[in-house]
């Protein structure tokens, strides 16, 4: 396992266009919440504290910084689509498996650097919220500050997920941007398969079939904490509830959908000639 | 002999149109053999198929013994396919480490199969500003890493310029003084002449031959004679038995044995007769002129 991820790694890192993506995905996140926790005078007018609002308090940040993070995956998805659409514009593919690499650990090499590089992200985005909130929160018992750790397991889950789907698109398709078009694609396939639902019947219905949507199902991993923060000034408003827990059977839908686009992303190579 | 590779019955069919039908043939060990074939004649399918990227339609194939798995076996086999297929972005060197990784070879290696192609001194430059012929040897330096018993070259002297031709035929010839077995897939028959003992022949993806190159077809070869009584020599080599087909070029004749005949008898014959021969030589027939044969009747 480590020889197929040391494998990647090396075609990874020594690419300079995906090593600023990689430093981009990772580093970018970490920098804006950094930047956001600061106290920002704007040019001497008032003072910006975006910690005095209270969305730095434990176990808020957990869910306000992994929602955050998350929107960053698009520059990963981009190295992901690549790592395959360059196999097979060099045809390195071909090479590494007469090689003696076998088609299936061909996959599993590509899979680990996602599974290694998810890890990485979740593991910074943990320390950065621990810090900032042991910084700024009014709350620093260690129960409090375990709570909604979870959401830390839905950011993994959620960047596994979707950048397996990058994987079995970019196996598909071969060419990183035609891939990355098809990512779209599929945004809008599944808006509109949710339309013609909610047209054809009962919009709670169609909603609760859109949530078992590839992309659809790992956004609801990670909710929007903004209602939430509303929520949290608003005490009294009941219309503002809604439900943003990390549900078990979210996380399997999920799991379910990596499973399948890896598998099929192996299917994919052994039917094929190349 | 220890076979290396057998080959039985294999077809592969690619929609409507079959690549490989039907072919059976062992690579047997310390031999150089060569695929011989027109373009589009089923070669880089075959050994696509053998090295794993291809899947075949019917008909199977076992490396070694047939215990080994396909996938352990190339571990110990070093191939190149058509083009060089190297990440541009990395050097020569690291191509190489990356290659080493993939096959479980110390990177001791590296440095040694380097200096066996001459590319030492460029092993830091990137990948994508090597030459053609540069690319090719790096190539045959990884194929070479993991001390492979059979090396298998998918027409390695395409599009390069005569100097690299040369480079990499001897690399090839000191590769096979050495012991390896060589599979070498080409269309340039003097090249496969130049280097192979065995020849397997293709033509539309049916076997048209298997066997050593000097027996591929059964002739007596031929003789080229220039006279100054040109005529007088022709109707000598009408009349003669031993002679069947004559061609007749300017003054260059051109006669093609029936039988057996040493070119002393056969020149004493017609000094007996008055003819003085002005050049003389006995020749068998080319690897080409006998490829041309078999692909003609057939």
């Amino acid at each position: 396992m480590l020889r197929l991820l040391n494998l990647e790694l090396q075609k990874l890192l020594l690419n300079r266009t995906s090593k600023i993506l990689i430093f981009i995905s990772f580093i970018l996140p970490f920098f804006v919440i950094l930047l956001s926790s600061l106290k920002i005078n704007v040019f001497g007018f008032f003072t910006l504290e975006l910690g005095e609002l209270g969305i730095f308090n434990f176990p808020v940040i957990w869910h306000l910084t992994t929602f955050f993070a998350s929107q960053f995956k698009f520059f990963f998805a981009i190295v992901v689509v690549s790592m395959i659409g360059n196999e097979y514009s060099n045809k390195t593919i071909k090479q590494n498996l007469i090689d003696g690499l076998s088609k299936k650990e061909f996959i599993l090499s590509k899979f680990y650097t996602i599974v290694f590089f998810s890890l990485v992200s979740t593991v910074l985005i943990g320390l950065i919220s621990l810090c900032i909130g042991l910084y700024y929160s009014s709350y620093n018992e260690f129960g409090i500050i375990m709570q909604e750790t979870n959401f830390l397991l839905a950011y993994f889950i959620k960047l596994v997920g979707f950048f397996s789907l990058c994987l079995f698109f970019g196996m598909l398709i071969k060419r990183s941007a035609f891939a990355l078009a098809f990512l779209f694609i599929l945004y809008i396939l599944e808006w509109i398969a949710f339309g013609l639902m909610s047209w054809k019947m009962d919009s709670d219905i169609a909603e609760k079939i859109q949530n078992v949507f590839p992309l659809k199902s790992m956004y609801k991993l990670i909710d929007q904490p903004f209602q939430r923060i509303a929520m949290s000034k608003f005490p009294d408003k009941a219309d503002l509830a809604y439900d943003y827990a990390v549900h078990w059977y979210e996380i399997a839908i999920v799991l379910g959908w990596t499973t399948l686009f890896v598998f099929l992303s192996y299917r994919l190579l052994k039917k094929r000639d190349l | 002999m220890e076979p290396i590779l057998t080959i039985n019955n294999l077809t592969k069919k690619f929609g409507y149109l079959t690549a490989v039908k039907d072919l059976s043939f062992t690579i047997n060990k310390g031999n150089v053999y060569g695929i011989l074939g027109p373009n589009g004649s089923g070669k880089s399918t075959t050994l696509g198929v053998v090295l794993n990227v291809v899947n075949k339609t019917s008909g199977d194939f076992h490396w070694f013994d047939g215990n080994t798995t396909t996938h352990d076996a190339l571990k110990k086999v070093g191939a190149i396919i058509e083009r060089p297929n190297f990440y541009p972005y990395m050097s020569g060197y690291q191509n190489l480490k990356l290659v080493c990784k993939i096959k479980g070879v110390d990177y001791s290696k590296i440095e040694e199969k380097l200096e066996v192609v001459g590319l030492l001194d460029r092993k830091d430059s990137k990948f994508k500003t090597y030459s053609l012929g540069m690319k090719q040897r790096l190539a045959i330096a990884s194929a070479l890493l993991n001390e492979p018993e059979i090396l298998i070259l998918d027409e390695p002297t395409n599009g390069l310029d005569p100097q690299g031709i040369h480079q990499i035929r001897e690399i090839i010839k000191q590769i096979a003084a050495k012991g390896t077995t060589i599979l070498l897939a080409s269309h340039l028959l003097d090249e496969v002449e130049k280097v192979c003992s065995h020849v397997v022949v293709l033509r539309k993806g049916v076997k048209l031959y298997s066997g050593r190159v000097d027996e591929m077809i059964s002739s007596h070869g031929f003789f080229e004679l220039k006279c100054n009584k040109q005529d007088e020599l022709r109707t000598f080599l009408e009349n003669n038995p031993a002679f069947g087909k004559i061609k007749i070029q300017d003054d260059l004749i051109t006669a093609f044995l029936n039988e057996p005949l040493k070119s002393e008898d056969f020149n004493k014959q017609l000094f007996d007769k008055g003819i003085v021969l002005t050049h003389l030589v006995q020749r068998k027939e080319s690897l080409e002129e006998q490829f041309l044969q078999l692909t003609d009747k057939n």
